[in-house]
């Protein structure tokens, strides 16, 4: 490949990150007051927020399970959220990534306490740059905890990428679009994969060290996940201090 | 709050290696204890795990303040603050009535002070009104929190409800279900609500009774 065409220079990428780092990623959580649990997540150059509601009454009523919660996830893109204008609603993909997504979160939610209830998870894209669902199932999976649902645990997201047939972690919105893969995975802490898709062509030891790879980005992703809860706890501590002087 | 050691946990949080420690808000895997919830950890006999937001469920037993949501051929349903509604049947009515009457008795919009019979497995609700302590609650004004301030607002052995009725004269019930009735002086009413709201905000920081009890202090002397 021609110099100037390369994905990398001197081992650097494109925005000036080693092959194995992270886009910087900021996590809030408790952002909305009118639902019971939210977040907003910044990864890179993804803005994304997350909203619970529920454990609440079923409706349509015949969608309700008698001997569990059922769960419900809605990946929405806004129409400025990518360069060319997207179409407003649900498309073909919006509906597979909200499929794939639930399914990343269901395995964690301990459904059996809300027989014959919902939970609804909305997660809005406000800004896209590769990696949206990911960046998703974060938000979702803080939110969920800020909601008060009970979870066996988080669940953390991350993917992995192939750019001139290197692995990399967390490929930003170039390395998605020209480059030769982009495998987005998600975990449990203890290492439980509860999401794994790849698009684009990997051998078998590729595939091997691009898990890996994503692997380390999501227990990077699940500190700060775990590290925002704590301080939304410290944030709701400090004006209790002006309260008290009033 | 004395005792508390206020950690804040995350669900799927190690918190004990003997699984007979389990209490509320945790689950053991593999002979470990682990959190479900995200809240505050309470380390007494037992490790549980209190939430700082969440749902009610009703349990068996449970006195809470409903309000009359519709009526149908038998059964007031009754909204409960909770993903469930609640069923009061007509002859949990403390007299006999008739059904076409049933309206007369509990109108749609009416706040009830009432108690949770029964909840099955699907969390079918049922309520009584069959107590001298339960019934329609004509006077006064109901506000609502999070249930899970319910304890903080009743405080530890009552201290805190005694304390608010004792400095305003009013009259007050804490429903499970984080549905407060206040009655007394319009004046009152009102610096409940704030003091209520103002518990529910620092629910989980330490002496807060003293807090409020200041809080009162000046509110009061600041009206006289």
């Amino acid at each position: 490949m021609d110099e100037k065409l390369s994905f990398f220079k001197d081992g650097i990428r494109l925005d000036g990150r080693r092959p194995g780092e992270l886009r910087p990623v900021k996590i809030e959580a408790g952002v909305l007051k009118r639902a019971d649990g939210s977040c907003y997540i910044e990864m890179g150059g993804n803005k994304v927020i997350a909203a619970v509601y529920g454990p609440r009454e079923v409706h349509p009523r015949h969608l309700q399970k008698v001997s569990r919660a059922i769960v419900r996830y809605r990946y929405n893109m806004a129409s400025f959220s990518v360069e060319e204008r997207k179409r407003p609603g649900p498309d073909r993909r919006s509906h597979e990534v909200s499929k794939v997504s639930r399914e990343a979160l269901e395995p964690v939610i301990l459904t059996h306490y809300f027989p014959r209830s919902v939970i609804d998870i909305f997660v809005e894209i406000l800004q896209a740059d590769a990696g949206t669902r990911t960046a998703g199932i974060n938000a979702a999976s803080v939110a969920l905890a800020d909601a008060g649902v009970p979870m066996k645990c988080l669940v953390s997201s991350c993917a992995a990428g192939k750019v001139d047939g290197q692995i990399i972690l967390d490929p930003m919105k170039d390395e998605d679009n020209f480059g030769e893969g982009d495998m987005p995975l998600a975990m449990t802490p203890d290492g439980e994969v509860t999401l794994l898709q790849a698009d684009g062509r990997f051998t078998v030891e590729e595939t091997r060290e691009a898990l890996e790879t994503a692997r380390k980005g999501c227990e990077q992703i699940y500190e700060i996940q775990k590290k925002a809860l704590i301080d939304r706890y410290s944030r709701l501590e400090e004006p209790e201090e002006e309260g008290s002087n009033v | 709050m004395d005792r508390i050691d206020r950690r804040v946990v995350i669900p799927g949080e190690l918190l004990a290696e003997d699984p007979k420690k389990a209490g509320e808000g945790t689950y053991v895997k593999d002979d470990k204890v682990y959190s479900q919830l995200y809240g505050l950890v309470n380390h007494r006999d037992k490790i549980s795990v209190i939430p700082l937001a969440g749902k009610y469920v009703p349990s068996v037993g449970d006195t809470v303040i409903g309000i009359v949501g519709d009526i149908t051929v038998s059964n007031w349903i009754i909204d409960i603050n909770s993903p469930y509604e609640g069923l009061l049947h007509i002859s949990e009515y403390p007299k006999r009535i008739e059904r076409n009457e049933m309206a007369k008795y509990l109108r749609i919009g009416s706040s009830i002070m009432i108690r949770v019979k029964d909840v099955d497995s699907t969390k079918k609700v049922e309520l009584t009104l069959n107590d001298r302590r339960l019934g329609t609650l004509n006077t006064g004004r109901v506000v609502e929190i999070s249930y899970t301030r319910v304890p903080r607002v009743i405080g530890k052995g009552g201290s805190m409800i005694s304390m608010l009725k004792k400095e305003l004269n009013c009259n007050m019930f804490v429903g499970q279900n984080g549905r407060i009735w206040v009655n007394g002086s319009d004046e009152d009413m009102d610096l409940v609500l704030k003091t209520i709201l103002i518990i529910e905000k620092e629910a989980h920081t330490t002496g807060l009774t003293d807090r409020i009890m200041d809080f009162l202090r000046t509110e009061k002397e600041a009206r006289s």
